[in-house]
């Protein structure tokens, strides 16, 4: 009955939002920023803890639909041991895969989150994918402001 | 008489759309109605034939454009049953209503201490121009609450009326719950104590015949969109008397009398609230949709939309896991809901690859989403030309959805 929407809600994204992982609160987070999508009003608490330049721990909290649940959820796995550089550039990279801009996607630079791509066919949904990374670009900017979509 | 409903699905274009190879299925019509042909067809003729600038040339073109914009008004005073053309402002929309109400009434006579009624289901638009004016002036906003139901308690909300109280503002149909307010008895109440009442009519007055002088009310609001007219236009209504001792809300072109640089005077109503060029064609098709409106009746629109309301509530019922939010009685066609686990976005987009327009979203209604502890809710929302068929299609989108989240 779906057909159209199987490239956006592929099984690892159901897997995801059934089982989030990461979906705690962090005791003595280094860094803690809101992000907030006013669209939807979803809101998310992302947590780091770094060591110099090395993200060694993330995690989050809070409540959003499929797509955002699932974005978030692989973004705090795969940032973890990754430099904040690093971090930074698969912003970027996810970034271009999700709006499109980029026409081929660099599996590898990518890795799990090409799940993620099939929201490039659904603007409406571009923002629920990237809440989560705006939020890291806020947390490692050190930025202590909620981070809006808007 | 049975509903023509062929005959009205007929008259909305839009309605043979195919939605990712779907027959569209529209069901937000909360947020907006579609058009009908007629109202379509008024906006065309006119930019074709009749359109110039209104009430500022002598030339053929301008006085047609003028006659069409104010035979729209006095169709619309017919429609709601006020007293007089010049109860009818043209603004915006309801929110541009509800904004020139706080800042002309308002400013002139809620100040420091006094008190402005509004109640906890109300749109944002019926809540922010209200905080602005209190910021403004000291004034106090008092919220009457409601039940798990989304009902209004009318006890507390009698007990809020007192001699503080300057201003009451109550939505009459819940954009976000469906809840249809007993507005006899919330204007009633207040008037007893000399206290003036506007109404939110926006999700209203697509859906029932509105009788602005048999309610009393002082002030009552909506949008043309909402009306299967145009977006871009929305009708204030008000007393004469209100209107006539209100400060003007925007100045320049066509609001004033005389203008020279020690003082201008402001022309009478309702062009005192009318600054500058209004939505003429807008208006107009606004006009044309209540000529539209009148061949059906109100009544036959109610009657049908209440048995889609009914039929759609009892299907929705049986749907293990869908929780309805807003139970009222008393509800406009509108069924708001949640599906545990399944967040309101996700059932967005899986109901539009179906072919199928519904809103997830908070519905601009923040503090009843609060007041229910959800993030969101899904709605699907009736309008004159949907169908039972058109139900049966979104209910069984919402099982095989539950079933693909697993
Ligand atoms: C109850 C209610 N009031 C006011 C509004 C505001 O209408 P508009 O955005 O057309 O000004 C809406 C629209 O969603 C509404 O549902």
């Amino acid at each position: 009955m779906f057909e159209d929407l199987r490239e956006l809600y592929q099984e690892v994204i159901f897997d995801h939002n059934r089982n989030p992982r990461n979906f705690h609160v962090m005791e003595n987070a280094d860094r803690q920023v809101d992000g907030f999508n006013p669209l939807c009003g979803d809101k998310l608490t992302l947590f780091l803890k770094l060591d110099g330049d090395i993200i060694t721990d993330a995690s989050f909290q809070g409540n959003g639909c499929a797509i955002s649940t699932a974005s978030v959820s692989l973004m705090t796995d795969i940032i973890k041991g990754k430099t904040q550089a690093q971090a930074e550039e698969l912003f970027t990279v996810f970034h271009e895969m999700t709006t499109g801009k980029e026409e081929h996607i660099n599996l590898e630079a990518v890795g799990k989150l090409a799940v993620l791509a099939g929201v490039r066919e659904f603007p409406a949904r571009v923002k629920c994918a990237t809440l989560a990374w705006h939020t890291l670009d806020a947390a490692l900017k050190n930025q202590q402001q909620a981070v809006s979509t808007e | 008489m049975t509903y023509p409903i062929e005959q009205i699905r007929a008259d909305f274009p839009i309605l043979n759309e195919k939605i990712r190879n779907k027959p569209l299925v529209y069901l937000d019509n909360a947020a907006s109605c579609q058009k009908p042909q007629a109202v379509i067809d008024s906006m065309v003729k006119l930019y074709s034939h009749d359109y110039a600038n209104v009430h500022r040339g002598v030339h053929t073109l301008s006085v047609r454009s003028t006659d069409q914009m104010e035979s729209a008004r006095h169709k619309i005073k017919t429609f709601i049953n006020a007293a007089s053309d010049k109860e009818i402002i043209f603004v915006r929309g309801a929110t541009e209503a509800v904004n020139l109400i706080a800042q002309t009434y308002g400013r002139a006579n809620i100040h420091a201490g006094d008190e402005i009624i509004i109640t906890a289901m109300e749109h944002h638009s019926n809540i922010v121009p209200w905080q602005m004016l209190c910021e403004q002036t000291g004034a106090i906003l008092k919220v009457a609450p409601m039940n798990l139901a989304g009902e209004l308690l009318m006890d507390e909300f009698e007990q809020l009326l007192s001699t503080k109280t300057k201003f009451v503002a109550v939505v009459h149909t819940s954009n976000a719950l469906g809840t249809l307010n007993p507005v006899e008895k919330i204007i009633k109440l207040p008037h007893a104590k000399n206290i003036p009442v506007m109404l939110d009519g926006a999700q209203a007055i697509p859906h029932t015949a509105v009788d602005v002088q048999k309610l009393d009310c002082d002030f009552y609001v909506f949008s043309g969109h909402k009306l299967y007219g145009p977006s871009g236009v929305g009708v204030l209504y008000g007393k004469q008397a209100l209107l006539e001792a209100m400060p003007p809300y925007q100045g320049g072109g066509d609001m004033i009398r005389t203008v020279s640089f020690e003082k201008s005077t402001y022309a009478g109503l309702p062009y005192k609230f009318e600054a500058g060029t209004p939505a003429i064609a807008e208006i107009i098709g606004l006009g044309a949709a209540v000529d539209y409106l009148n061949t059906i009746g109100m009544q036959a629109i109610a009657d049908h939309e209440a048995s889609l309301l009914a039929y759609a509530t009892q299907q929705a019922q049986q749907i293990d896991g869908l929780k309805i939010i807003g139970e009222a009685k008393e509800k406009g066609a509108i069924l708001s809901f949640t599906l545990g686990r399944i967040h309101p976005h996700d059932i967005g987009t899986m109901l539009d690859s179906l072919g199928i327009a519904i809103r997830a979203g908070h519905h601009c209604a923040m503090p009843v989403m609060e007041f229910y502890q959800v993030p969101a809710t899904a709605r699907a929302s009736f309008a004159m030309y949907n169908t039972k068929a058109e139900i049966d299609v979104l209910i069984s989108g919402i099982q095989n959805l539950i079933e693909m989240f697993g």
